[in-house]
């Protein structure tokens, strides 16, 4: 067989531009059932099972340069570190005292002004498998799923701050957008002032933008934004981000703020996944004022 | 050096070669590439595709190049379809013009199959443009990288396909 003279007597098939018309047409169907109704998670994720093997073999060159980097730690580093974590956690000790007395005396004042208790936030670790390859989206992908009862929706955050949420689960991973991703929002709350606002994620690797907020509000560069909780999806009072720069121009009718987030969107490798927020009580029906129909 | 030219002729090599190269392609593309990195990074699945449709149409063809697709749309989690649609239109490039890319040199090559992979990489990001309502520019540089990928790789490819085929055949 020759490859390079197609004959024409020899009978293979459709020719090309059938196939092409016919696979387009294919992939442009499994685009708008994917793209409207979502349908197809569970072959997605039957043939993410397939392709995990070869997932982990990508990886592999990352984990063997940090295991090798591992190993020539010096015992001189390591009793650097260690030092300077002992005095973190003496510091850390004496302000945990202090918060444990301020939380109970928060508890009481809540039971005196019969308030809901605050939601104890269980948080589950987890370990960035890969960072998702593709330049438009602002994804990693963790190495527990629906095996750590992970349910899309769960908050992921690290030591600094909110980093992400959940959004699809596989049997063994699952795979979380990061706040940094275009269009994401978080709903936030100026630490300072109280002001309910909500934080957009710009698409590039680290900023949040507030949009909305009036030329005339109350931010300051410097401000710390945290989650409000109102949503039932945040808990709330979590670092979300730290407003850089805010541009008034009269000629908008709202203020520019870009912020930069707190937690290490694109640093860490290990992350926390928060379950356990409280869900608030169901919004009331609408009831017909009476005397309108 | 260049295995393409039209003195040597092309045997069929083992298609047990296409599959490792594609799932190498797969695996390369699945390395933990970041921030400008993941801008520049050539997509190896696209080049191993484009190649082996060039060099063995009868041996990859469009519903291969799809099939390729949907799973790169799963490793890359993007829409059901978008990587798959791409490849198709890549794969149908790669047949249209498989016997007159043959005449060239892997170098004269590279300024052809550039516009194929800019017409692959245009169609992800239309579907994206589509379904999201924006285009991240940047993403167009790693259509040029792996222009530039083209004439290492066709090498290598070069050089596993003939020797493949002549322990096959002697």
């Amino acid at each position: 067989m020759d490859s390079t003279q197609q004959v024409p007597f020899f009978n293979r098939g459709p020719g090309p531009a059938v196939r092409l018309v016919f696979f387009a047409a294919l992939s442009l169907l499994l685009l708008f059932v994917d793209a409207r109704y979502h349908y197809l998670e569970s072959a997605r994720s039957a043939l993410s099972v397939v392709l995990s093997p070869l997932q982990q073999a990508a990886t592999l060159p990352s984990v063997l340069w940090r295991q090798a980097g591992e190993f020539f730690v010096t015992q001189d580093s390591l009793v650097d570190e260690n030092l300077r974590l002992h005095r973190r956690h003496e510091q850390d000790a004496a302000q945990l005292q202090q918060l444990q007395a301020v939380q109970a005396e928060n508890r009481q004042l809540r039971n005196l002004l019969e308030l809901p208790a605050r939601a104890t936030l269980k948080t589950t670790p987890v370990e960035i498998i890969y960072i998702e390859r593709d330049a438009f989206k602002r994804k990693v992908l963790i190495n527990k799923g629906a095996d750590a009862r992970l349910q899309a929706g769960q908050i992921v955050m690290d030591d600094g701050g909110i980093v992400g949420q959940l959004t699809r689960i596989y049997p063994w991973m699952s795979e979380v957008t990061l706040i940094t991703e275009k269009n994401f929002a978080v709903p936030v709350q100026v630490l300072r002032t109280g002001l309910r606002t909500i934080a957009f994620g710009a698409g590039d690797t680290s900023s949040l933008s507030l949009r909305y907020l009036p030329v005339s509000a109350d931010v300051q560069s410097g401000d710390l934004l945290v989650t409000s909780g109102i949503d039932g999806i945040y808990p709330a009072g979590i670092p979300v981000a730290k407003v850089i720069k805010i541009e008034r121009d009269a000629s908008y009718p709202f203020a520019r703020v870009s912020c930069l987030p707190v937690g290490g969107v694109d640093k860490h490798r290990h992350l926390l996944v928060v379950s356990g927020s409280v869900k608030p009580p169901a919004v009331p029906a609408e009831t017909q004022p009476a005397g309108r129909k | 050096m260049y295995q393409n030219a039209s003195s040597e002729i092309l045997r069929p090599v083992n298609p047990l070669l296409i599959w490792l190269t594609v799932i190498a392609a797969l695996l390369f593309n699945a390395l933990p590439w970041d921030g400008l990195w993941l801008d520049l990074r050539p997509d190896f699945v696209a080049l191993v595709l484009l190649y082996w449709s060039l060099y063995q149409p009868h041996r990859l063809g469009i519903g291969l190049a799809w099939a390729v697709g949907i799973l790169a749309d799963v490793g890359d989690a993007s829409l059901f379809g978008q990587h798959a649609l791409a490849y198709t239109v890549l794969a149908f490039g790669g047949a249209m013009l498989h016997r007159r890319l043959q005449m060239f040199e892997l170098r004269e090559q590279t300024a052809q199959v550039f516009g194929i992979l800019a017409l692959t990489y245009g169609v992800y990001a239309l579907v994206h443009w589509q379904v999201n309502g924006y285009v991240v520019w940047t993403y167009f540089l790693g259509c040029l990288t792996s222009a530039l990928m083209w004439i290492p790789l066709g090498l290598m490819l070069g050089a596993l396909g003939r020797r493949r085929a002549e322990r096959r055949f002697s």
